[in-house]
């Protein structure tokens, strides 16, 4: 028996706002436990929520760059339940009208272009955090009202590979947008998802199978074809796949039974009272519209075409925004392109990969690597005194007033070089019979000399250029 | 009048409220609540077709705030007011299940 | 001192002129308290600092402008206070003190105003008697073995025994008004949205409003005066201007178009009830008012509509009391679940898990449509049924309840009973609607109350029509002596 996978994932992602979506409390990693938190996050008798504007707008935001429909009067729901990081005993959403419905994405299969449907993107708020000892839970409420947007595709997706290029193609086009680091590793990017198998020609879907746990897009893949090969092999030995939540084990690669779900859960969703209504004005929405950034597969046909970069430059120039409209403000900055990219894939990548850190957190500025390339192209300086000056640049100097300090200016005036290469044969005859001789060491014993001269600051061309017209004199 | 809630229900409803009835209670409880919804009964019967439903009362419509982080510096009063914390954390019995969101 | 003897006009010209300190007031009023209390056990925590703070005011200086400096003000214990506990009289919140203040407390205080004690109350506002309370029965002053009404029980009783000239209720279903009726004050639940529900322990939160209670009409508008107003801490509160209330008290009612709804007719409405508010009619009439009868065919439904919606709002807004973060955690439990089931069994009281089983059940899966979301189409239909009446008509008069206070001890029998006490007050919550009850009799010693209901955020009219029948009426100079109608 041949079966047939459908998938479909929820995608929570957290907004970088300043404050929370129902209080003022800070937005903030890495705080003291419940630091960042107020009455209204504690869920006291007698606090009300108030609406942070910027979720809103980022919502609308998201909705445009997933091509999805705005919904003009969205609104808050009640979702109850009892649960140590849930404070009210319940969590506000969007459950009735969401943000926005009927968006998509688009994967590349092997078939060809295929648009993976978005079902709704509702705005809401992120529970505390619990964390277990032996005896003991604790509860930490910094993240309680933390604004996420959470993404819930259509199950359109028949593959884990597919359910990869989904994810990579939110996960690219969300941070574009700049609402979301979208980072799996730091939680502001989760995801779930839900996976059942039918035989192929069947056309009723079979028991879906929700997979938490997942901490990066691989293991979402992994765990995605682990369950795709239990499930078959479930039904083909004749059992039946019953309804439960499975975590996935990155030891293992396997996934394991969390809980079966009896019967449907009862949230006792209801309008969530101490919300005033919304309404979302159509200017609103071209304002945002304007402000959207560009997003990245638009960047990549412009490099192409405009800056004469390959395919592959250009995607890993836009593999995030920060990297991406670094490079474009270089390019304003007129460095040459190719060069300005051979940067960033090169010494820069190298340079964030050594510091584990993203281009956004360092002080390498655009402003500083264009002038440093204007410095290589119209060579003030030689690519090997740019290494010097590229460590100059993470550490926040100035490139022009770094090099000037430390002298590194390229001797290339041959009025300059003349006198010092004249100088150089004179001591060194020998190197002249040796050079007519036809030996070419000798040459590049000259060479030395000169450079030991100028302390290294000659430029190599001009100095082998004037050598060269003096020796064959 | 008939029974509306069985006391299954009644005790299906509890749970969801996280109440523990006693064994004298849930009789008492589907009764009352049979009583309240005998009473609802003539709700079924008015005609609402088309009617707008109210949810919110208030005359506010798009009341949202800028997004200006102010800290309260509340926390210490409140983990004093937790009937159980250590280390700046709220205290609880160990939790077995995985949370929603 | 005797408050019977004062209005806030002239209380507020003794301790401006110093005949009077603030430190004297304050404390002869907490020994009335205490006294009284014996046998009207109004309050659920008195406030001894207010010595030290009247003391204070006298040293900086009452406020020649601001008429609430100096005053003591009793506030209803599902107010959250930070000097005082806040126990919204459940066992849930024994011992607990709020960590911020209401935004209602906070106005009162910047206004001078010395807050004097905590008030008992139907646990979570749930009652008509304020018998519901974990903690104490309050008695009305009227006649001790009688409910003060409720749930602002002891807001009322205290006023009405003299002890304060005001205090603060709160409003879900009739909560301000059906006790004011009961004690012979007078009580207002503003429009919603008029005054900011920040630091009100919420019941239904569509309905609840914070309103004032006080022995007169003006000093009633004085209070709203300052309690009233937008508040960037509660998204519901309006912005619409907050006249000042006390302007225009003394226009009269001649020419103003009264409605009368014939509720007040029906079967099971006491005789002398029906009466005074006939008499009220003459008097309106009198002064140059014109009455007609009303019909608001869709009031009926209103306390069905109200039990479902006012539950269900409940059932989630008390989910919040779980014994995890504040307030009550039950002993011996096993495990998280044990926490969450045996706090919530042993902190609720009988009528608070009641609503909360009803809220649960229509909010619950397959009921939503057929309950609640009914019952808010039908609030849609009796908030469109007062704006007909308000196309043609000032202010809509009636009965504030069906009778005049219940023995103690009456009320528990027949919960569906007790309900229907309420079904004058209660389509006024369910269209938000500004309404009062002002004393508009007496049968057998008992006062009788009646309701005026207004548009919109127009309770300067409210007051207006409140005021001249006040004044053409002896009814307010009645007072209760205590322990002595027995
Ligand atoms: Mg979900
Ligand atoms: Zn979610």
């Amino acid at each position: 028996m041949n079966f047939e996978t459908t998938i479909g994932l929820e995608v929570h992602v957290e907004l970088k706002t300043k404050s929370k979506i129902f209080s003022p409390s800070p937005v903030q990693y890495g705080a003291e436990p419940n630091e960042n938190t107020n009455v209204i996050d504690w869920g006291y008798p007698g606090t009300l929520p108030t609406i942070n504007r910027q979720v809103i707008a980022n919502g609308i935001t998201a909705a445009l760059a997933l091509h999805a429909e705005i919904e003009k009067h969205p609104h808050f729901d009640r979702k109850n339940y009892f649960y140590p990081d849930n404070p009210k005993g319940y969590q506000v959403t969007e459950n009735d009208r969401p943000a926005a419905t009927n968006g998509w994405i688009e994967v590349q299969t092997d078939q060809g272009p295929k648009k993976i449907g978005i079902a709704e993107l509702h705005v809401e708020e992120d529970a505390g955090k619990n964390t277990h000892g032996k005896r003991y839970s604790y509860v930490d409420l910094n993240r309680q009202g933390t604004p996420l947007i959470e993404i819930v595709s259509k199950a359109e997706m028949n593959s884990p590979q597919e359910a990869y290029d989904y994810l990579e193609g939110l996960r690219e086009r969300i941070q574009f947008t700049g609402i979301s680091d979208v980072r799996m590793e730091e939680g502001s990017m989760r995801v779930d998802c839900n996976i059942s198998i039918h035989p192929i020609g069947s056309s009723t879907l079979g028991q879906k199978i929700e997979l938490k746990n997942l901490n990066s897009f691989n293991y979402v893949r992994k765990a995605l074809a682990y369950e795709e090969e239990r499930q078959a092999q479930v039904i083909r030995s004749g059992g039946t796949i019953g309804a439960e939540t499975r975590r996935f084990d990155e030891l293992t690669g396997k996934t394991y039974l969390m809980r079966v779900k009896e019967g449907k859960d009862d949230y006792r969703y209801f309008p969530e009272p101490d919300l005033p209504s919304l309404s979302i004005s159509d200017e609103w929405i071209s304002e945002l519209q304007e402000q959207l950034p560009e997003m990245p597969e638009s960047r990549r046909a412009r490099y192409v075409k405009d800056f004469g970069l390959t395919d592959y430059d250009a995607m890993v120039l836009t593999q995030t925004k920060e990297m991406s409209d670094f490079f474009d403000r270089m390019m304003e900055l007129q460095a040459d392109p190719k060069m300005a990219s051979n940067y960033l894939q090169g010494d820069v990548n190298a340079y964030l990969n050594d510091q584990q850190t993203v281009l956004e957190r360092t002080k390498i500025t655009p402003e500083a690597l264009a002038s440093m390339i204007k410095m290589i192209s119209d060579q003030t300086i030689s690519t090997k005194m740019a290494k010097k000056v590229f460590k100059a640049i993470t550490n926040g100097e100035d490139p022009a007033v770094y090099v000037k300090e430390h002298g590194l200016v390229q001797l290339s005036d041959p009025d300059q070089l003349q006198p010092i290469i004249d100088q150089v044969l004179a001591d060194n005859p020998q190197s002249i019979v040796d050079f007519h001789n036809g030996k070419d060491r000798a040459v590049g014993f000259l060479v030395g000399q000169i450079m030991k001269q100028t302390h290294g600051k000659a430029n190599p061309q001009i100095v082998n250029k004037l050598l060269m017209q003096a020796l064959n004199k | 009048m008939t029974m509306k809630v069985d006391e299954a229900r009644t005790q299906h409803i509890a749970s969801l409220a996280k109440l523990k009835l006693t064994e004298e209670e849930v009789p008492r409880f589907t009764e009352q609540l049979n009583d309240m919804l005998g009473m609802l009964d003539d709700l079924e019967k008015v005609p609402t077709d088309g009617v707008e439903p109210t949810y919110i009362v208030t005359d506010r419509l798009n009341a949202m705030r800028a997004d200006v982080a102010d800290n309260w510096d509340q926390s210490a009063k409140l983990l004093k007011n937790a009937p159980e914390a250590a280390d700046g954390l709220i205290r609880v019995p160990t939790i077995i299940d995985e949370s929603e969101d | 001192m005797n408050y019977f003897e004062h209005d806030l006009e002239s209380l507020h010209q003794e301790l401006v002129s110093g005949r009077l300190t603030a430190e004297a007031l304050t404390r002869q009023t907490l020994d009335k308290i205490k006294q009284d209390d014996q046998q009207v056990q109004a309050y659920l925590a008195l406030n001894e600092e207010a010595l030290a703070t009247a003391k204070e005011l006298d040293q900086t200086g009452i406020d020649p402008d601001s008429i609430w400096s100096g005053i003591p003000i009793a506030i209803k214990d599902n107010l959250v206070t930070t000097e005082l506990p806040t126990t919204a009289a459940s066992k849930m919140l024994t011992n607990f003190t709020s960590v911020y203040e209401a935004t209602v407390v906070e106005k009162l205080k910047q206004a001078g105003a010395i807050i004097i004690g905590k008030t008992n109350l139907d646990e979570f506002a749930m009652g008509s008697s304020t018998e519901k309370s974990a903690f104490q029965t309050t008695h009305n002053p009227w006649k001790l073995t009688t409910a003060p009404g409720g749930s602002s029980g002891g807001s009322a009783a205290t006023v009405a025994a003299g002890d304060v000239l005001a205090s603060l209720g709160s409003d879900t279903g009739g909560s301000i008004r059906q006790p004011a009726a009961f004690t012979g004050v007078v009580g207002l639940k503003p429009t919603y949205g008029r005054v900011s529900r920040w630091g009100l322990i919420a019941f239904g939160s569509s309905f609840d409003q914070v309103g004032p209670l006080t022995r007169s009409v003006k000093d009633n508008a004085y209070l709203l005066n300052v309690i009233a107003g937008a508040d960037e801490h509660d998204a519901t509160s309006s912005q619409t201007e907050v006249p000042d209330y006390t302007a225009q008290l003394e226009q009269g009612v001649s020419g103003m178009r009264i409605a009368v709804s014939k509720e007040y007719l029906r079967s099971g409405v006491q005789p002398e009830v029906k009466q005074a508010v006939q008499n009220a009619i003459a008097t309106y009439q009198k002064l140059g008012a014109t009455v007609d009868e009303v019909d608001l065919p869709n009031a009926k439904y209103g306390i069905m509509a109200y039990y479902v919606l006012a539950s269900a709002e409940a059932s989630s807004n008390l989910e919040r009391f779980d014994g995890i973060r504040y307030g009550f955690r039950a002993e011996n439990a096993q495990d998280l679940d044990d926490v969450y089931v045996k706090t919530r069994s042993e902190g609720f009281g009988d009528e608070v898990k009641r609503r909360i089983m009803l809220g649960t059940f229509s909010l619950s899966s397959g009921s939503f449509d057929k309950y609640y979301k009914k019952a808010a189409q039908i609030r849609t239909m009796i908030t469109d049924d007062f704006q007909r009446v308000f196309e043609k008509y000032d202010v809509l008069m009636g009965a504030t309840a069906p009778t005049t206070a219940f023995p103690l001890n009456h009320e528990s029998q027949d919960p569906t009973q007790m309900y229907l006490n309420d079904s004058f007050t209660i389509p006024v919550n369910l269209a938000g609607l500004p309404a009062m009850s002002i004393p508009a009799g007496f049968s057998e010693g008992l006062p009788i109350g009646m309701q005026l209901v207004g548009k919109p955020f127009d309770e300067a009219t409210l007051y207006q029509a409140a005021y001249a029948f006040e004044q053409n009426t002896d009814f307010q100079q009645a007072t209760p002596q205590l322990g002595g109608q027995e």
